[in-house]
């Protein structure tokens, strides 16, 4: 089966410090779902930096979208970047800029004119239950506004991979349902998705998504062999 | 090749901040004043020192010491030599009449002794020598003097006065390039964040570096242009004859082509300022990943 992401033999430090990744051995397939668990500090906001290429592993190799890119030039990576969508733990959303602007930016730089922007960005907006802040600006957004419009960002462009760190961590029961059903929807019609997240009751409401456990920088389960997630707490 | 220029309102709008803020147009602006006062100082002291040499290539004077006696004799000498083409005789006493303006009566003492002078002009091939030696016969003492070699040393002050004023423009204008290259990475700092996000939903070094560079840009033709201003109104003073216009300027006039040259110079600024700020900003992004 065609796999989106391949990792062999993975480790990843930060300078001179200790591995917070060691020997990740999985492969991602096409088209799954994945909830990446583990307690804090295990390491699992650094595995997903390696899945949107905003770090590079400091030994083994990691495959997206069947591209070799661990050594890949960085020259080379905006148009797998593209690709990728990605739900930052704290938003990342551009201060300056309104929730519209925020969201359309992904359109934009891949190229699409004003009129071409307009239309879905709205429809986005809407989706996520913020149709009336199209022109608002983060800071005057509640936290949990301000992590609909990362999420709106992130999927606007229909992205093969869907990366997630914490998204309904800011949003109530009935929003965060709604998110897991886009999320869900999504993956339907073929995007990868990947979700963070300490939300045992997210990962039971998500039948046939696969679990990732990370601990202390490594998989839990050594074989690699990706399991459906229990129906208890991971 | 140029679309960079011409981009929207949102992608304007992605870096924030007033349009004409911060110190890079005033320093450019400074800048560009500076360079153009000098720039056309030197093209004004190259425009004197080519007049100068034309005007004083084929003039050459006889001198003629203690010259109680007629100049008539001489005159026709001079007139007579082959490639003369201008004769004007000036007597001992007109000589005395010009020198008392300055030293007062004493000019016209018998004491002080004042030669009596031929100026002529002569073309490229008139046998000078043959001149020499039959003014010579006439009045014991009487020498030919080219005025190039007179005026020579002025010449070489002049030109060596149009490379310290060549030497400033490039001085000035690295000194521009550097303090672009400041606000350049100033500008990273202060976007820092914008950057990072952009980098992660896949734009290219190049769309982001499009951004700073139409900025500084336009930042850059600003100051360029009101400098540029400046100093075409501080020239245009100058040129006027005001008073202390007189005493900087001389007889210096600008042509056209240096006109031309002027009118070039902020543009030409503006073009380094922001091939500078796109490689600073280049090179910078290329640090990350």
């Amino acid at each position: 089966m065609a796999t989106v992401a391949e990792f062999d033999s993975v480790g990843l430090r930060y300078g001179t410090g200790a591995e917070v990744l060691r020997d990740l051995d999985f492969r991602l397939r096409t088209g799954s779902f994945y909830f990446l668990t583990g307690p804090s500090g295990a390491g699992k906001t650094s595995l997903l930096k390696l899945l949107y290429l905003a770090q590079r592993p400091t030994r083994g190799r990691i495959k997206l979208f069947g591209e070799e890119l661990s050594e890949a030039p960085r020259e080379d990576l905006p148009p797998f970047r593209r690709r990728i969508g990605v739900v930052f733990q704290d938003f990342r959303l551009i201060r300056h800029l309104s929730a519209f602007d925020n969201v359309a930016l992904p359109l934009r730089v891949n190229g699409a004119k004003d009129e071409e922007v307009e239309g879905p960005v709205r429809e986005m907006l809407a989706w996520v239950g913020l149709a009336d802040r199209a022109s608002a600006r983060p800071p005057t957004l509640s936290g949990g506004e301000q992590q609909r419009v990362a999420i709106a960002r992130a999927v606007i462009n229909r992205p093969e991979l869907l990366v997630a760190d914490e998204p309904t961590g800011n949003v109530d029961a009935d929003m965060a349902n709604r998110l897991m059903g886009l999320f869900t929807a999504m993956n339907r019609l073929g995007t990868t998705v990947v979700v963070a997240t300490h939300d045992v009751g997210l990962i039971n409401a998500t039948p046939g998504a696969q679990l990732i456990r990370l601990e202390n920088g490594t998989l839990v389960d050594p074989t690699g062999t990706l399991r459906n997630p229990p129906r208890s707490a991971p | 090749m140029f679309d960079w220029l011409f981009v929207s309102p949102a992608e304007r709008r992605l870096l924030g901040g007033p349009r004409f803020g911060g110190p890079t147009p005033w320093v450019i602006a400074i800048m560009s004043f500076s360079i153009m006062l000098i720039a056309a100082t030197g093209l004004a002291l190259a425009s004197a020192a080519s007049l100068m040499s034309n005007a004083i290539e084929s003039r050459y004077t006889l001198q003629v010491p203690g010259a109680a006696t007629s100049l008539d004799p001489l005159v026709q000498a001079v007139r007579s030599t082959p490639g003369v083409t201008r004769v004007q005789a000036v007597p001992e006493n007109e000589m005395r009449q010009t020198l008392e303006r300055w030293l007062g009566p004493a000019a016209t003492s018998a004491d002080l002794p004042v030669p009596a002078l031929i100026d002529f002009d002569a073309s490229a091939g008139a046998k000078l020598s043959a001149l020499q030696r039959r003014a010579a016969a006439i009045a014991p003492g009487a020498s030919i003097v080219a005025h190039r070699d007179s005026v020579g040393p002025l010449l070489h002050s002049l030109e060596l006065l149009q490379w310290v004023a060549f030497g400033l423009v490039v001085l000035l204008s690295i000194a521009a390039s550097a303090a672009v290259v400041l606000a350049a990475r100033g500008a990273l700092d202060t976007h820092r964040f914008t950057i990072e996000v952009m980098h992660g939903i896949g734009a290219t070094d190049l769309q982001v570096t499009h951004l700073f560079q139409r900025k500084i840009l336009i930042d850059a033709l600003v100051g360029s242009l009101a400098g540029a201003f400046a100093a075409a109104v501080v020239l245009l003073l100058l040129a006027s004859g005001a008073a202390l216009a007189g005493e900087l300027m001389g007889g210096a006039t600008l042509n056209l082509i240096d006109l031309a040259i002027l009118a070039v110079l902020p543009f030409a600024l503006t073009v380094l300022a922001t091939w500078v700020a796109r490689t600073a900003v280049l090179r910078s992004l290329r640090t990350a990943l």
